[in-house]
């Protein structure tokens, strides 16, 4: 018995010594919402990071894609004056405010996935993600190169500049491109996929913004109107499911943007900040990582395992 | 004659409309005690769970700034909701009013005070056309606003894309910046008085010296300004018991010569501008307009309405329940980030919460009108 109170107090005394040196504590405010798969993958490399690096990080969104939710969200993190912040910036000017108040506030931010362009104007450290713009061109050449004539572009999260940025890149790089919005709800993208391709038969290729809210849904469309194979699909981001179509050559590619790392990244580079005042010299481009067919089926068992 | 009076007083002091109720039963007896008693648990849950911070000044404004939004919507929800009728497109009305100033302010050039009245112009044709449609139809309001939520969202994306190419609308502020009526929706007030305590050190500061609170935020202000006129609107006024009659029982509020229709037809146009007035100080403090601003308001305004001892069969609520339902509400939104719960749960909160309170609401009437 006396040995177990021994034992007890040892642990405890070991984890409040833990805890002691674990004063870091780090604060995500993302726009992605929790039950989005990609984003489940951006807080699965926080938690990783913070495992790693032993420190505490706390990962927070908006219940909708909200830009005055999320500013509140983020005054609230600076109010408890954080080690670090991380912001994803999906709409520089209405978050500009709160994320300037931060930097001002002396807390070291860094903003990741969306607003590369922001970033450092409103004082973040410095921003990993992917350059949007330039991934849409990227992905609407090589798919003017696969012999596309007219795309379409699925927009599952209206309101959203990075993905405005993607469509427009697509246009910029294939040409003749339609933009569809939905929402986020497979379902009604499958839909509208759907009702938009038996309209216009003409359309030979579509880009998804969303690999499992919006590509997934926009092959199983493809496949009920009976058009697999004859239309070129490529998507942003990546799901176990639409890498397979990949590998079995029902889909052209998947955009690897990394988002596991643009969460473990930041949170290793501001735990380092607070401990040794060390930060990289610039941003770090996290994509674009074209995926096609011959890498398509190495990644698949990552994507389900919510790293890649 | 002087006889007979008698008997006649006897039988009316027996008389329940006029007999007396102990201090304690009519406290039990208004609408809000619910809430009131809702407020006091989740305070006291926060105050044990979460970090002391949360209820610092700065904390306070913090969670007080979506509070007073989602209030100012869900003050006109509950007259609405006494009134015995419902506005789901509230929160598409938001972002319809958002582009209906951002449009003519950014595109067309308009003074911001034009484009102000312009957004609300189109909030009055909107709110009037809800009435008009559910009275003219007979049909629920719930379906007929049902309607307008998907359209009024829809033709805000439509309107976007047609005027911008993308979904969202941005320079609001630059097109603005220069004019008065900023000062009245965006930003804080006081912030001279705020700079004052701060170099006087009553307030706290961060580690450079800002205060960490410039000022109240506008819609604060805003909010219990009109939290008072309509509390006193509803509880003060005939027009506030034409509410209570037209939501409790619009035939015979008819036959007694209350123009039932008048009073929803306007408690509609109320709704809508409600809507846009958080359109106005949302879309001038963040400088931007975009498709899906407001998403899901509808349902969180008529929950702190419901919270607040509304009932969603009219005839019975309060404008001060309503008020107490939202800053629940804006608590627990963020109180959950000073906690260790992770964010995930929030929506199992507020949901628990409605249900809680509504148990509550329902339990405390039934004991305060049976028990007399």
């Amino acid at each position: 018995m006396k040995k177990l109170f021994a034992s007890i107090a040892l642990s405890l005394a070991l984890t409040s010594s833990v805890m002691a040196a674990d004063d870091i504590n780090i604060i995500v405010v993302s726009h992605g919402q929790a039950n989005d798969p990609f984003w489940t993958v951006v807080k699965n490399g926080v938690e990783a990071a913070g495992k790693d690096m032993g420190v505490k990080v706390d990962y927070r969104a908006p219940e909708t894609f909200n830009m005055v939710e999320m500013s509140a969200l983020i005054d609230a993190a600076v109010n408890q004056e954080p080690k670090g912040l991380i912001v994803s910036i999906p709409d520089a000017q209405a978050l500009g405010g709160s994320i300037e108040k931060a930097a001002k506030a002396g807390i070291p931010v860094i903003s990741m996935n969306s607003g590369v362009e922001a970033s450092a104007k409103l004082g973040a450290l410095l921003h990993v993600g992917q350059e949007e713009l330039a991934a849409g061109k990227k992905a609407g050449e090589k798919l003017k190169e696969m012999g596309g004539k007219k795309g379409l572009c699925v927009n599952q999260e209206v309101g959203n500049v990075a993905l405005d940025q993607r469509c427009e890149g697509f246009k910029q790089g294939f040409g003749a491109v339609e933009v569809l919005p939905t929402s986020n709800d497979p379902a009604d993208v499958k839909a509208k996929v759907r009702a938009t391709l038996e309209k216009d038969a003409d359309i030979d290729t579509i880009l998804a913004l969303g690999a499992s809210t919006a590509g997934e849904p926009t092959l199983a469309a493809i496949e009920e109107v009976g058009k697999t194979g004859k239309i070129n699909v490529g998507t942003f981001d990546m799901s176990a499911n639409f890498l397979k179509a990949v590998a079995e050559g029902k889909a052209a590619f998947c955009i690897d943007q990394q988002q596991y790392l643009q969460g473990y990244l930041p949170v290793v580079f501001l735990a380092n900040y607070a401990r040794y005042g060390l930060m990289p010299g610039g941003n770090v481009p996290s994509g674009p990582n074209l995926i096609t067919k011959d890498k398509a089926a190495q990644v698949v068992e990552l994507s389900a395992k919510g790293i890649r | 004659m002087s006889t007979s009076k008698t008997p006649s007083t006897a039988t009316s002091a027996a008389d329940e409309r006029i007999a007396k109720v102990s201090l304690v039963k009519s406290l039990l007896q208004r609408p809000e005690v619910g809430a009131i008693v809702g407020l006091i648990a989740i305070i006291l849950f926060f105050v044990v769970y979460a970090d002391a911070r949360m209820f610092s000044l700065a904390g306070i404004m913090n969670f007080m700034q979506p509070a007073a939004q989602l209030g100012i919507l869900a003050i006109a929800a509950a007259l609405l909701m006494v009134g015995g009728e419902f506005d789901l497109s509230i929160g598409s009305m938001i972002a319809f009013a958002g582009i209906a100033l951002g449009i003519p302010l950014v595109l067309w050039g308009w003074p911001l005070g034009l484009s102000i009245l312009f957004a609300f112009a189109v909030a009055v044709v909107f709110g009037a056309l809800n009435g008009f449609i559910v009275l003219r139809s007979g049909l629920p309001s719930f379906i007929v606003t049902l309607a307008f939520l998907f359209i009024l969202r829809g033709l805000t994306l439509v309107g976007l894309k047609a005027a911008t190419g993308t979904t969202q609308l941005r320079g609001i502020q630059e097109a603005a910046s220069d004019s008065w009526l900023m000062e009245l929706f965006a930003g804080n007030a006081f912030e001279g008085v705020f700079s004052w305590l701060a170099s006087m050190g009553w307030i706290d500061t961060f580690q450079n010296g800002t205060p960490k609170v410039q000022g109240i935020p506008v819609e604060i202000i805003w909010f219990i300004v009109l939290g008072i006129a309509a509390s006193w609107l509803l509880t003060k006024t005939r027009f506030g018991n034409w509410i209570f009659a037209a939501g409790g029982d619009p035939n015979a509020a008819r036959n007694i010569g209350v123009p039932v229709n008048r009073v929803k037809i306007i408690l509609f146009i109320l709704t809508a501008a409600a809507a846009t007035l958080v359109a106005t100080i949302t879309v001038l403090q963040f400088g931007t307009a975009d498709a899906s601003r407001g998403l899901l308001k509808e349902f969180h305004a008529i929950i702190a309405a419901v919270i607040g001892g509304s009932l969603l069969t009219g005839g019975y609520g309060s404008v001060i329940g309503a008020m107490i339902g939202a800053v629940i509400f804006g608590m627990v939104q963020i109180g959950i980030t000073y906690t260790n719960i992770n964010q995930d749960w929030f929506q199992v909160f507020m949901g628990a919460i409605l249900l809680i309170a509504v148990l509550l609401n329902n339990w405390v009437r039934r004991k305060a009108m049976t028990s007399r």
